[in-house]
């Protein structure tokens, strides 16, 4: 690596940071699998993780260094070098961009007079994007230095890059831009339940671990992050394993593009994810729990660590339960820091551990090996909420809700071309139509399921139905009606993709990022069928080699749109057979930019 | 030797005795059937990353050295789909990083290079990245050429567990993931490596070069000059000690 004189990354630290960091480090108990929190907790109060303090961290905690740029870089939100005073990442998101986030970044860098992705040369500012950040029902949103501001329109732009240009410190700034709405539109079982703190729990404590196991098992809940796993043969499982210590662990890494329930539920709905969790603590005699809590929520902490203060004030956490002799049990809040794959429950309990969140090889699974390799239950947010519902409630009188093999409710994450966005929650076996219905929306040409990682159906298939019997779903649904481009739609979830990969993989790794440079190439009217070929191969390797779930269903956006909506795909394509990807026009680009020329002369004519 | 029932899975029709807690990969070479890899080395934890070896078992793919062996499998490796599979992987490793073979000194002795070869990879299939990789060569007996890295994370693992020094580490992410040494300056020169690490032996590929000896055994008398990888991996891999060969 060549180092610039002056390099940005060689921050000196004065003896206020030196003391900053002895004090972060010291909370954490000198701890290394604390490193990300710890990184974190450095990048929030210095702006980013100069070289100095790598190396402080390195030898206090007593660890190579490269294992901390190993970490940091691997984090989207962890900078080694200054990102600017200001960072600001536009949420990405397909749902975003159909409310004119790519227009509004552009007003802002002219305003700010800078590049997408650079520093400006005054080191106060950076615009760029990231990943869904989970406000799809109020975009488009951004984040600036890891908060939350949403609804942005051209004012609100300017006004930001006003704040920016005067130094106003973000604590100064507006709080109407900091505002999230809940959105309710539809409320069932959960986000209409009228339990006290605790009443669950007195309940679970008359049944007892293992008859909390059976009732989890009988209610036939299945998990809600997508696989759809029984959550009672899981604690089950957890239960029997051996090991020095049993854990509990929320993944509230609510990262799926187009998902924002579980945002929602940790704002209305705290108390019964922590119900839920003890109860499986309970059953599966856990005495740790940890939540895991995505970085663009990070402006939930206080409000969620205020609850399980309350919690604890009353009975509900720590020693002895509700005066139980022995039920000690308490639960810890862990900060992501914009990486995806985390949502993978492997990779997930590689970053609780302050490692890179790479998936594991499975088996063995975090129900035998999970946290510190110990017994470990991991569950979805909505999945400990629908646990601590059917422990109220009985197995028998919730498995009567539902369809017969997805019962209990689910709650849907609506956004795209409605006239009410928000979250709608329906027992199992809704269909398509019906939520297209309630949400208003009109002339609607297709409906991503889940995802960019479920599935894309077209106006034929509405009357499908929600469930693990048809169309399994971790809670997206995005809309999208007669004037979208279906396939600017699916090369959006490539790019998706291909930022996310972890790269571990050799298909993943250097497959989405091909998938991606192919989707470009069409984009650009530069395709051939020879690329429709290239991207089934691709596809094919993809799903049959990738490490993870990532790599297996990065294809999905391609194969679900080209099925569907295939002339969106043919339309852009040359005539001709195969044509390079090398753009000679193109490679002029940097020779325009260093001569200020953009006339017709400083161009290529097609063709030529 | 008669084993039990138990103790075999079925490769590509044939049975292979494996010992408890062996993977397919482990199993099937020491008992002399090869399985095409790359990251994989016998004397690592097997991690899976680089997916050459990936296997049908029981109709399901997986990457077959970190597959747990058990007995009655039946794991497909030697057919079309799964070759055809193969060269796309060492395609897309090719065209990830900067490979020039007739200017390469590892040329001959180099494990992607000969799993082309063997693997009867013959066109580029995508196109070529061009990474920009500048070289570390501050250290005044080893040349790091990044432009090679496939990111099969044995130095990583060498250094650590064997020479107990942490001198490399992978960062970034997805398509940016890349080594790194373990020194402020970012340079090899200031970290405590030594010639006679296990780091500087395992590289599969032309990273880790050692300085004034590149050329001192000729291209053509190379170790993938003389013999295919194919059966050169059979004599590499730890064999049942007593010597029975199974078929």
């Amino acid at each position: 690596m060549v180092h610039e004189a002056v390099s940005p990354s060689q921050r000196l630290l004065e003896p206020k940071d030196l003391s900053f960091l002895q004090q972060v480090i010291g909370l954490y108990g000198n701890d290394p699998t604390k490193l990300l929190q710890i990184l974190r907790e450095v990048q929030e109060h210095l702006g980013f993780i100069p070289n100095p303090a790598v190396s402080f961290i390195a030898e206090t905690l007593n660890i190579p260094r490269n294992r901390i740029e190993s970490v940091a870089s691997f984090y989207s939100f962890l900078h080694l070098k200054s990102q600017g005073t200001y960072r600001v990442l536009f949420s990405d998101n397909i749902t975003d961009r159909m409310l004119g986030s790519q227009a509004l970044m552009e007003r802002m860098c002219q305003q700010l007079w800078l590049q997408p992705g650079k520093v400006s040369e005054d080191g106060l500012v950076s615009i760029g994007t990231t990943s869904c950040t989970g406000m799809c029902d109020q975009g488009p949103a951004m984040l600036v230095n890891e908060r939350a501001i949403t609804k942005l329109t051209h004012q609100r732009i300017q006004e930001i890059g006003q704040l920016i240009r005067n130094r106003t410190p973000l604590s100064d700034w507006p709080a109407d831009f900091f505002q999230v709405e809940d959105n309710i539109q539809r409320a069932g079982l959960l986000l209409g339940n009228t339990l006290t703190y605790g009443e669950t729990l007195q309940a679970g404590i008359a049944l007892g671990g293992a008859a909390i196991v059976e009732e989890v098992k009988r209610s036939g809940l299945r998990g809600r992050g997508g696989a759809g796993y029984p959550t009672g043969l899981k604690w089950e499982a957890c239960r029997n394993a051996q090991g020095k210590e049993h854990y509990v662990v929320c993944n509230a890494d609510e990262g799926e593009p187009g998902t924002f329930k579980d945002r929602v539920l940790l704002t209305r709905q705290a108390d019964l994810v922590f119900e839920g969790m003890t109860l499986c603590a309970l059953a599966v005699g856990a005495k740790k729990g940890f939540l895991y809590l995505r970085g663009e929520y990070r402006y939930l902490l206080d409000h969620l660590l205020g609850v399980l203060q309350r919690r604890r004030d009353s009975d509900l956490l720590g020693h002895d339960i509700l005066g139980i002799k022995g039920f000690d049990f308490d639960i810890e809040i862990h900060l992501g820091a914009g990486a995806y794959i985390c949502g993978e429950e492997s990779a997930l309990i590689e970053s609780l551990e302050g490692e890179r969140g790479v998936p594991r090889n499975r088996p063995p699974f975090p129900v035998t090996h999970g946290y510190l390799q110990q017994p470990t239950a991991l569950d979805n947010v909505e999945t400990f909420c629908q646990a601590a519902m059917a422990i109220h409630m009985g197995a028998d009188k919730y498995s009567a809700i539902g369809t017969a093999k997805s019962t209990g409710s689910k709650l849907i994450s609506v956004s795209g071309d409605c006239p009410r966005p928000g979250i709608y929650e329906y027992q199992f076996g809704v269909s398509v139509q019906e939520i297209l219905n309630d949400c208003g929306a009109v002339n609607t040409r297709a409906v991503q399921i889940s995802g960019p990682s479920g599935i894309c159906i077209g106006e034929h298939e509405f009357s499908r139905k929600l469930g693990f019997e048809d169309l399994p779903t971790a809670g997206a649904f995005m809309v999208f009606d007669d004037s979208r481009d279906m396939f600017e739609v699916a090369r959006n979830f490539v790019h998706f993709f291909a930022h996310e990969s972890c790269g571990f993989c050799t298909p993943c790794r250097v497959g989405t990022s091909m998938l991606k440079q192919t989707m470009d190439k069409i984009a650009a009217g530069q395709g051939t069928h020879y690329d429709l070929a290239e991207v089934e191969n691709l596809d094919h390797v993809l799903q049959t080699t990738s490490h993870c779930g990532l790599g297996r269903t990065a294809c999905n956006p391609v194969l679900h749109t080209l099925k569907h909506f295939r002339p969106a795909y043919e339309s852009r394509l040359k005539s001709l057979s195969f044509k390079p990807a090398f753009d000679l026009d193109g490679a002029l680009a940097r020779a325009r930019q260093m001569t200020g020329r953009d006339d017709a002369g400083a161009h290529l004519k097609e063709n030529e | 030797m008669e084993f039990p029932v138990s103790d075999t899975f079925q490769l590509d029709g044939k049975p292979v005795v494996f010992e408890t807690g062996q993977t397919v990969m482990q199993a099937a070479l020491a008992a002399g059937h090869y399985i095409p890899h790359l990251c994989y080395h016998p004397e690592f934890k097997p991690h899976g990353s680089c997916k050459l070896c990936t296997v049908k078992v029981n109709g399901r793919t997986a990457a077959s050295c970190t597959m747990p062996a058990e007995a009655g499998l039946e794991v497909e490796s030697d057919i079309d789909e799964l070759n055809a599979l193969r060269r796309t992987l060492v395609q897309m490793l090719f065209a990830e990083g900067n490979h020039f073979c007739p200017s390469c000194e590892k040329s001959g002795n180099c494990v992607l290079q000969a799993l082309g070869y063997d693997l009867e990879v013959h066109s580029a299939g995508f196109r070529h990245q061009f990474p920009d990789r500048p070289l570390d060569a501050s250290h005044p007996d080893i040349l790091l050429d990044f432009n090679r890295c496939i990111l099969c994370e044995l130095c990583v693992n060498a250094s650590a567990e064997v020479d107990g020094k942490h001198v490399f580490a992978l960062a970034g992410r997805g398509n940016s993931k890349h080594l790194i040494v373990n020194a402020e300056s970012g340079l090899l020169k200031d970290t405590n490596i030594a010639l006679t690490d296990k780091a500087m032996s395992v590289c599969p590929v032309g990273v880790i070069i050692k300085k004034g000896v590149g050329f001192s055994t000729p291209i053509g008398e190379r170790r993938y000059d003389q013999r295919p990888i194919s059966q050169q991996a059979l004599d590499d891999a730890p064999r049942p000690p007593s010597g029975e060969a199974h078929d």
